[in-house]
């Protein structure tokens, strides 16, 4: 009998299965080519690399990391748009400590 | 990883917690309306570490789960045709249908082949000429880019001996008839965040505005849907009801044109029935009368039989958000993940093998009975 599992941590790196519908994880494209006249690319996920259409994300390049569908790219990860959240989550941990000295709430 | 490990930091994690204890002056219900989004919640414990005065409900956006009883019905009896080879995501395969599933053909002899990509179902279409092969073209705005460019490629190609078994559903309508029933209680969104890389979220404000709801479009990552609740909950406490992105990265306004150019080529809006909720209008995508010659529906006319649903399954209040998955008198008993009643345990993106899968068993007096079962 499967045994439940409580699972209440963060740090794992793990990929998600690509069975999953909507749950996609960014790859890293690694290669770009052509096949039957559609542009393709190989996409690293975590180690795991898998061919790519690029047919709706035709300028992207090696390097670059993109959110895939069904062995489809549809979107490219801004890397500005993701410093400026880890930005604003940073400075909640500046202000969080500026509380802590105010003796205001300890976390 | 790059842009998993940043977006997974415990302590990082628990200033947004704190941070949203400390806007929250009252209790407020969230819907993450995704699947894939309720599986993240679960799986990084985020119910768990939130404030309790925010209950979030989970929502209808699972394909698998919405994916009509009579579309399961009907792929059964194409792919048990032996003239076919049946393509389908993997999810699919273990979810009920009126009589067995696609595993059960698959043991009975039928050709059921899993693919990852719809390309792969054109290539064994290619590999097979005096084949049929059959594509189960499923799932929300995530899947149709990829399923309506198969078709699209399948029609260029004068490919003959392919079809789609098309059933796709849409987001948004589905996010209105929640705001329309008698029995609402959501009243703020966390928008899919992959459906919006797609469609963009221009749809939004009309919703927005219409219903007075916050509408946060969230990614899937634990400091992803910790951020996209803390600013639901900052518009729910200042009484706003705005559109907002908080997955940037992956998400602007408009989505993806050159995907929804070929969706609107393939594809026309339709009313479409949702497993356990019922016909929403509006809510879903059928081929265009151009693309008839490669809709399996048209190719394999199958007589109507009587389909039922079993008795004792409530994925339909699951699905609504009207009761929790352990609230269902046959979770984790008579319905597990290993013999599901409702399409809700068997994949990956529903709520209740997400329960089931990260422990949520309601009371720990319950999972002793898993155990001994009887």
């Amino acid at each position: 009998m499967q045994k439940a599992r409580l699972v209440t941590y963060f740090e794992d790196n793990s990929t998600c299965e690509p069975r999953l519908m909507c749950l996609a994880v960014p790859g890293r494209v690694e290669q770009l080519y052509e096949a039957d006249g559609i542009r393709m690319a190989k996409l690293n996920f975590g180690g795991v690399v898998k061919e790519v259409c690029l047919v709706y994300l035709p300028d992207i390049s090696v390097g670059e990391y993109a959110i895939v569908h069904v062995g489809f790219a549809i979107s490219r990860i801004d890397e500005a748009s993701a410093e400026a959240t880890l930005q604003t989550f940073a400075e909640l941990g500046l202000l969080d400590d500026q509380r802590a000295g105010q003796g205001d709430e300890g976390p | 990883m790059k842009y998993l490990t940043e977006f997974r930091q415990g302590a990082q994690a628990r200033l947004l917690a704190d941070e949203i204890a400390r806007c929250v002056t009252r209790p407020w219900a969230i819907m993450e309306v995704c699947g894939g989004q309720t599986h993240a919640i679960m799986r990084h414990g985020i119910d768990q570490i939130l404030p309790r005065q925010i209950e979030l409900i989970h929502g209808p956006g699972c394909p698998v789960c919405v994916t009509p009883l009579e579309t399961i019905d009907r792929a059964l009896a194409i792919a048990a045709r032996p003239e076919v080879i049946f393509c389908s995501f993997g999810d699919m395969l273990r979810v009920p249908g009126s009589r067995g599933d696609l595993l059960r053909v698959q043991g009975a002899g039928g050709d059921v082949r899993v693919v990852y990509s719809p390309l792969d179902a054109l290539r064994i279409a290619v590999a097979n000429p005096h084949r049929e092969v059959v594509f189960l073209a499923i799932g929300f705005e995530t899947t149709a880019p990829a399923n309506a460019m198969a078709i699209k490629l399948a029609k260029e190609q004068g490919l003959r001996n392919f079809s789609a078994l098309v059933s796709q559903v849409l987001v948004p309508p589905a996010m209105e008839a929640i705001l329309q029933s008698p029995a609402n209680r959501v009243q703020a969104f966390l928008a899919a965040g992959h459906v919006c890389c797609v469609t963009g979220y221009q749809d939004y404000p009309p919703l927005a505005t219409k219903y007075h709801v916050p509408i946060v479009v969230t990614g899937f990552e634990p400091l992803d849907l910790l951020e996209g609740i803390r600013r639901a909950v900052l518009q729910l406490e200042r009484g706003e009801a705005q559109v907002e992105n908080a997955y940037a990265r992956v998400v602007s306004e408009h989505g993806n044109g050159a995907a929804q150019a070929v969706i609107h080529e393939v594809f026309e809006v339709t009313d479409r029935t949702w497993r356990g909720i019922g016909s929403i209008k509006q809510s879903g995508w059928r081929l265009r009368p151009s693309y008839k010659a490669w809709d399996a529906e048209q190719r394999f006319p199958v007589a109507t039989m009587p389909s039922c649903e079993p008795a004792e399954c409530r994925s339909g209040e699951v699905l609504q958000g009207a009761i929790k998955p352990a609230e269902c008198p046959a979770f984790g008993r008579e319905c597990t993940p290993r013999t599901p009643l409702g399409a809700t345990m068997v994949s990956s993106e529903g709520a209740c093998a997400a329960y089931f899968n990260y422990g949520r068993f309601g009371s720990d007096a319950a999972i002793p009975r898993l155990h001994h079962p009887g």
